[in-house]
């Protein structure tokens, strides 16, 4: 499976060995890994508990990693998306490309984190010593996906 | 209590993150409503429910809408039958 949403922690060493196991025409492995900060918008973030859609989130990741296998001539994808609570420093979320170049690997993360932030269907509350909140979408985001369209 | 769709035309809604709190729950089966064939016309239908289902539903709230687990629009057709869900821009990632 391309696509995994869990509440596990993920090895990142173990899951690009995984990715590009037998595979000699690998010459390129990209990936991301986003973090859980300790600050968001000027407070700081004691926890944060993320909410999905399940079924839809696994549809909508499976459509992104189709699309950039459309586009680019990449290998291998996975995509790891954690949810329920995590706290600062903790991995939230993880993409690994493989291809026989740079390039096309770079080029298909990005773009891969890109669509994930405006369209699968994760939801963000942060808990802070004010209280809890749900973390507004950022409008940088929109324009970031939109740079690939 | 399966409600026969031959009959009734039902749809299953299901509302997410700031909606599923603001609303007070997480899913309904509901019976469309006469002249609700569309997501626009659902969610003017939801709205008069007043309250909180009139101030998250809002015309200038941001509030995104998918049909059978795919992103739709207010123009997107409702027969019955469907999932729908209600939920804001996403913020994974």
């Amino acid at each position: 499976m391309p696509v995994r949403v869990q509440t596990e922690d993920f090895d990142v060493g173990a899951e690009i060995a995984r990715l590009r196991q037998g595979n000699p025409k690998v010459g390129a492995v990209a990936s991301f890994v986003g973090i859980v900060r300790d600050l968001n918008d000027g407070d700081e973030v004691a926890t944060l508990t993320l909410e999905h859609y399940p079924g839809m989130t696994e549809k909508s990741l499976e459509d992104i990693v189709s699309r950039a296998k459309q586009r680019w001539d990449i290998y291998d994808v996975l995509v790891v998306h954690r949810v329920g609570t995590l706290k600062p420093l903790d991995q939230i979320v993880l993409v690994v490309v493989t291809s026989a170049h740079r390039g096309e690997s770079f080029k298909a993360c990005e773009f891969l984190m890109d669509y994930l932030k405006t369209r699968a269907p994760f939801w963000k509350k942060e808990i802070t010593p004010e209280g809890s909140r749900w973390v507004e979408a950022r409008s940088s985001d929109d324009a970031a996906a939109d740079r690939w369209s | 209590m399966k409600p026969d769709e031959t009959q009734t035309a039902t749809v299953r809604l299901l509302y997410f993150a700031r909606l599923r709190e603001a609303l007070g729950r997480e899913a309904e089966e509901l019976v469309l409503p006469e002249g609700v064939a569309t997501v626009g016309q659902l969610a003017d239908f939801l709205r008069q429910r007043g309250d909180a289902w009139a101030t998250e539903l809002a015309a200038g709230r941001a509030v995104r809408v998918a049909v059978n687990q795919d992103m739709a629009d207010s123009g997107t057709v409702i027969r019955g039958g469907e999932e729908i869900a209600f939920f804001p821009p996403v913020t994974g990632g």
